[in-house]
């Protein structure tokens, strides 16, 4: 960027000494070149401060709900969160004499999600059941909210886990 | 073409709003939403990796209202002072009793203090006065309505997020934003 400052002619020997002839122009170039740093500065921070949302609507509470939504059990897909990053799942409802089969799976892309599609496919009419256990961490439920975005899946609803479901995770021995 | 480029700088430094520090360090959970968080009218519920929820709201026009209506209910007075270092305070967590003496401090001094969430039991339920008083000064103040941000730790636990939601649909509130980082959407093959 320097310029080479060209040595006044002619200076050599004798002479008087003349006052050196300044240019009236001076070099712009550091100036505009922090200017557009902070321009580029700027337009990054404005945009990228902006923090992205994922939109979660509970259902509206009703005073004397008596008998809630009842969902048919084949069309049922029970998520229980676990605590390390672990989540139960099984098929259809969990019933004093009906035991579905439990697996076991994470919140990778080969886990849950491949399950959900697969599911998807089979009965497009599936209802999620999301029951965060106690252990689980916000991440979890976050990201599980996330698959039912990426699978697209539209019916799903956050349940408290129950009794039934711990114990069932507990006697399974998974 | 220089002269274009500083007025850009100038526009932008004059609009930019650095994002308000807040009083705790939430490390949000990645999602692939990519709806933004609007601008305005946002009411930010901070739920730290301790299990303590803190408050956030801004608005130049609503927040002495609220201080007002807030220390009304609880029979708490501010002073000016009070009041004018509440506009400045963009979050907080410490019950209504104490938020005098947190008011009184520098900023310097304020981001010393550790703070210790606002309380959330049944019995001394604070975080729903604010909520609700907020939405009621914002819509005195300039007649829009708020939207309910919750902003959560990655290892915040489920339980205290679920307590948040709960007491919020106690009073009918039953949409939330999840405030998360931005994620790519994987591609899903049916």
């Amino acid at each position: 960027m320097a310029e080479i400052q060209q040595n006044s002619g002619g200076g050599g020997k004798g002479g008087k000494k003349r006052a050196k002839k300044m240019s009236t122009r001076i070099d712009m170039t550091p100036m505009v070149d922090l200017a557009f740093l902070l321009l580029t500065f700027f337009i990054l921070t404005a945009s990228f401060n902006k923090p992205n949302v994922m939109q979660l609507t509970m259902p509206v509470k009703e005073k004397d709900n008596k008998d809630p939504t009842e969902i048919k059990s084949s069309d049922a897909f029970t998520i229980v969160m676990s605590e390390n990053d672990k989540l139960y799942y099984y098929e259809g409802l969990l019933a004093e004499d009906v035991k579905p089969e439990l697996k076991v799976s994470d919140y990778s892309a080969d886990g849950i999600r491949k399950v959900l599609l697969a599911r998807q496919r089979q009965n497009p009419k599936t209802v999620v059941l999301i029951k965060p256990d106690d252990k689980s961490n916000y991440k979890n439920m976050v990201d599980i909210l996330d698959e039912m975005n990426i699978t697209n899946q539209s019916k799903y609803a956050l349940v408290d886990v129950s009794k039934a479901d711990l114990e069932f995770i507990k006697n399974s021995g998974l | 073409m220089v002269d274009l480029a500083f007025l850009l700088v100038t526009f932008f430094m004059l609009t930019t709003k650095f994002a308000a520090e807040e009083v705790v360090v939430v490390d949000t959970p990645s999602s692939t939403s990519e709806i933004q968080l609007p601008e305005s009218n946002v009411i930010r519920l901070l739920i730290d990796k301790d299990k303590h929820v803190f408050f956030g709201f801004e608005s130049d026009k609503a927040k002495p209202l609220l201080l007002d209506k807030i220390g009304a209910k609880y029979g708490v007075s501010f002073t000016e002072k009070q009041k004018k270092a509440f506009g400045n305070v963009s979050t907080f967590g410490v019950p209504v009793q104490q938020l005098g003496a947190l008011l009184d401090m520098t900023t310097e001094q304020r981001k010393k203090v550790n703070q210790g969430g606002i309380p959330i039991d049944s019995l001394n339920n604070q975080i729903i006065d604010w909520v609700m008083e907020a939405r009621k000064a914002n819509l005195e103040a300039i007649s829009k309505p708020t939207f309910i941000a919750i902003k959560g730790d990655g290892d915040a636990d489920v339980a205290t997020v679920k307590k948040v939601i709960q007491i919020l649909q106690d009073k009918n509130i039953n949409r939330f934003n999840l405030i998360t980082d931005l994620e790519n959407k994987p591609v899903v093959s049916r």
